[in-house]
């Protein structure tokens, strides 16, 4: 399938980041920047009397460009992990940059903008806005950025066809199957062309065969845009077919963090090229 | 997020639940509707008796006077302006100055006096008063059984109901039920009246003046006053007076003015001038000055005071008029919201409700950049479109219900031989007064739920099934 081959138009964060947008992972300058940067990073709930430590004290970097796979059982704080790189949730203690930016300091009104331009996302359910056709859950974040409509069109017919939907994008989501609707999901991800993909259990929802469907597209964004991926997953053998590295999350703490070489990246070693923290295997 | 997107958003949004927002926009139709209602009744009842007291020419006349003439001589006329004896007459000059004044339509003399009438050769005394032309839409010749004067000169004349009854030796007993002008007309109508007055002719000086007489303008004028006679043909019967405000000198039967002008009837005031006026000025007792609209009747007396004369008016009992309306129209206004206040808590409930039913989609829309104020502006677009649309509805509803209630009223009036009258005024300013408040009153409700949407933290709102 033909996707994001050539760089395009960014609506929102024209100039500096559209460039950005073109690197592709080989390019020196850009692999050495670091897109994510935690420091004993900590989320703690408390339930009545339980301190739950979803998050604690997790330090890690991922340089632009990489594809991490975040892996633990249920309830090892891999998600929680996700949402706070996302920006959806805050820090207890700790810090996140994503981008330079210190996401702890960030207002209300600038996580929001964060989540608007630089980072996508897709989760397991998909998370499609059931009343609205295919064509308008994908516009939506362009509604947000205040994207002319003339513009917007344009972008999300592109956008559909970059994953093979054009033909439904009049179509409401429960007319779908699993894998057209997170194909979907991720042409809303990709929009705003964001630089950072955050994948929370994409395949969880799917078959085997529309899983890998999926996850062929998410490498396909990592290697031609140069877009950060981080994945939160429970599937091993999913993490080891797709992500360059991979980092093991248990009872909210990071217990390994390994270059995967059953990748065709084989020959990229993170650890040297990167100077990356965790153990290796 | 911009205002078109915002506004698409809303209505396909109110659109996914069709029913229950429906039902929200339809209270909000009833309580707009409502208060439609109440407020056009009570500015149709108001614009209804503002009309009739246009038309009943009180409120929009000022009587004026010399202050010569002592009977209407108070303490303010003491204190303000000239002595009595140092004061203008009211004459023909003084009638064009007033006339001239501004928001002043006429100027008109008011001729009265007491005659003898004939009707099948028996006499009947009564007080003759000359009507203006302008007189023709008073409240009293409207619908009237007959017509008003073909012309200013015409040798016609209206007879008031209990005059009419006179003539016809039908005086009811005061327990009895009224008698219509209709019953009275056929019988009365183009049948002829023969009028006895006292004429005024100037007769010239006899030259046995004095020079120093001459020099002061005191001699020379004489009046002979001969007894005439002129039939006039009845053409109109009035059931309402339309000279209320005159209390026990009002006239029963009515004249042209230019023919009651040019029968030089002779006035009391003739009498006490013969030495001030010229020979061939007529003085008048009084003037009805007309003002074009009751609110101008104050600087118009104003400025007829500083003329030197005095002046009448009833004023005050249209201030308090306008004063009992204003309190009749806030009442109905504070019972016609109550409904709207109570359609805004099916604003509440209904947004409230929507936010629990699209949690998840709240938590979507953050978590791909809607911000916390997108979220809050697209719940209140929700409300307010609700309101605009209820406004809209509500208008029509109210409009409708005054157009029935009128219509009925009317089938009503009509069954009990009244004429048809239209109490129920929906002003442009009421429908986009109605619109505005409902709008205002939605996003007033949609305050808390839209706050509490905008507050919804993503990472539970998407955890929520």
């Amino acid at each position: 399938m033909a996707m994001c081959r050539r760089p395009t138009h960014c609506a929102c964060f024209e100039g500096k980041s559209a460039s950005r947008m073109t690197s592709v992972p080989g390019n020196s300058q850009d692999k050495n920047k670091i897109a994510i940067h935690t420091e004993t990073l900590c989320r703690h709930y408390r339930m009545g009397e339980t301190l739950i430590r979803a998050v604690d004290g997790i330090s890690l970097q991922v340089r632009s460009g990489e594809f991490v796979a975040l892996l633990g059982s249920s309830g090892s704080g891999k998600s929680s992990m996700l949402n706070l790189i996302a920006g959806l949730d805050r820090p207890t203690s700790g810090t996140v940059l994503v981008q330079e930016r210190d996401l702890a300091r960030l207002s209300r009104q600038e996580l929001a903008k964060y989540r608007l331009h630089v980072v996508g996302m897709v989760f397991q359910s998909f998370n499609l806005i059931a009343g609205m056709t295919l064509a308008e859950n994908v516009e939506l974040p362009l509604r947000f950025a205040e994207v002319d409509r003339g513009k917007r069109e344009n972008l999300v017919r592109e956008a559909l066809e970059r994953v093979g939907l054009r033909a439904r994008m009049n179509h409401r989501p429960s007319e779908l199957s699993g894998g057209e609707q997170q194909r979907a999901a991720l042409a809303r991800a990709l929009i705003n062309r964001p630089q950072l993909l955050l994948a929370d259990e994409p395949t969880g929802n799917l078959d085997s065969r529309t899983g890998t469907e999926i996850m062929d597209m998410v490498r396909e964004f990592n290697q031609q845009l140069g877009m950060t991926v981080v994945m939160v997953t429970h599937e091993r053998a999913l993490a080891e077919q797709y992500a360059r590295r991979m980092i093991f999350l248990a009872d909210g703490k990071l217990v390994d963090d390994r270059i995967n070489d059953r990748t065709h990246f084989k020959s990229l070693d993170l650890h040297t090229a990167f100077g990356l923290k965790g153990e290796r295997p | 997020m911009k205002i078109n997107d915002l506004t698409e958003l809303a209505l396909r949004n109110l659109r996914e639940s069709v029913l229950r927002n429906s039902l929200t926009t339809l209270g909000i139709s009833v309580g707009v509707a409502s208060l439609v209602a109440m407020l056009s009744l009570g500015i149709g009842l108001q614009q209804l008796a503002s009309r009739r007291l246009v038309k009943s020419g009180l409120f929009d006349t000022v009587v004026v006077t010399s202050r010569r003439d002592l009977r209407n001589f108070g303490r303010e006329e003491q204190r303000n302006g000239p002595a009595p004896g140092e004061s203008r007459i009211l004459d023909e000059a003084a009638r064009r100055e007033i006339e001239q004044l501004p928001n002043v339509l006429e100027a008109h003399p008011d001729i009265r006096f007491i005659t003898e009438l004939r009707y099948e050769d028996n006499p009947h005394l009564t007080m003759i008063a000359a009507l203006p032309p302008s007189a023709k839409s008073n409240d009293a010749f409207d619908g009237i059984p007959g017509a008003f004067f073909s012309s200013d000169t015409a040798p016609e004349v209206i007879v008031q109901k209990t005059f009419a009854e006179e003539l016809l030796g039908k005086t009811p007993p005061a327990a009895a039920d009224e008698t219509k002008a209709t019953d009275l007309a056929p019988p009365l109508l183009g049948k002829e009246l023969t009028m006895r007055y006292a004429q005024r002719e100037t007769t010239p000086a006899d030259g046995t003046v004095s020079a120093e007489d001459r020099q002061n303008n005191l001699a020379g004028n004489a009046y002979s006053v001969v007894s005439r006679e002129l039939k006039l043909k009845i053409v109109g019967i009035s059931d309402l007076d339309p000279e209320t405000m005159r209390g026990p000198t009002r006239a029963r039967v009515f004249l042209p003015i230019k023919l009651a002008e040019s029968l030089h009837v002779m006035q009391p005031t003739d009498l006490r001038e013969i030495s001030r006026s010229a020979a061939d000025q007529p003085v008048y007792s009084s003037l009805s000055v007309r003002v074009k609209n009751p609110t101008r009747v104050q600087p118009v007396e104003d400025a007829i005071k500083k003329l030197g004369f005095t002046t009448f008016s009833i004023l005050d009992a249209t201030r308090s008029l306008r004063q009992f309306f204003a309190v009749l129209d806030l009442f109905l206004g504070i019972f016609g919201s109550l409904a709207l206040a109570v359609a805004s808590i099916g604003i509440v409930n209904t947004l409230v409700m929507a936010i629990l039913e699209r949690r998840r989609e709240i938590g979507i829309m953050k978590a791909i950049g809607a911000s916390d104020g997108d979220v809050k502006k697209l719940f209140f677009a929700e409300a307010g479109a609700m309101g605009i649309l209820g406004g809209f509805v509500g208008v029509a509803l109210g409009w409708a219900i005054g157009q029935a209630i009128n219509f009925g009223t009317n089938i009503y009036l009509k069954r009990q031989d009244m004429p048809p009258e239209h109490f129920w005024a929906v002003p442009w300013w009421l429908v986009v007064g109605a619109i505005g408040f409902a709008f205002v009153v939605s996003l007033l409700s949609g305050l808390y739920p839209a706050g509490r949407a905008a507050r919804l933290d993503p990472v539970q709102a998407l955890r929520y099934e």
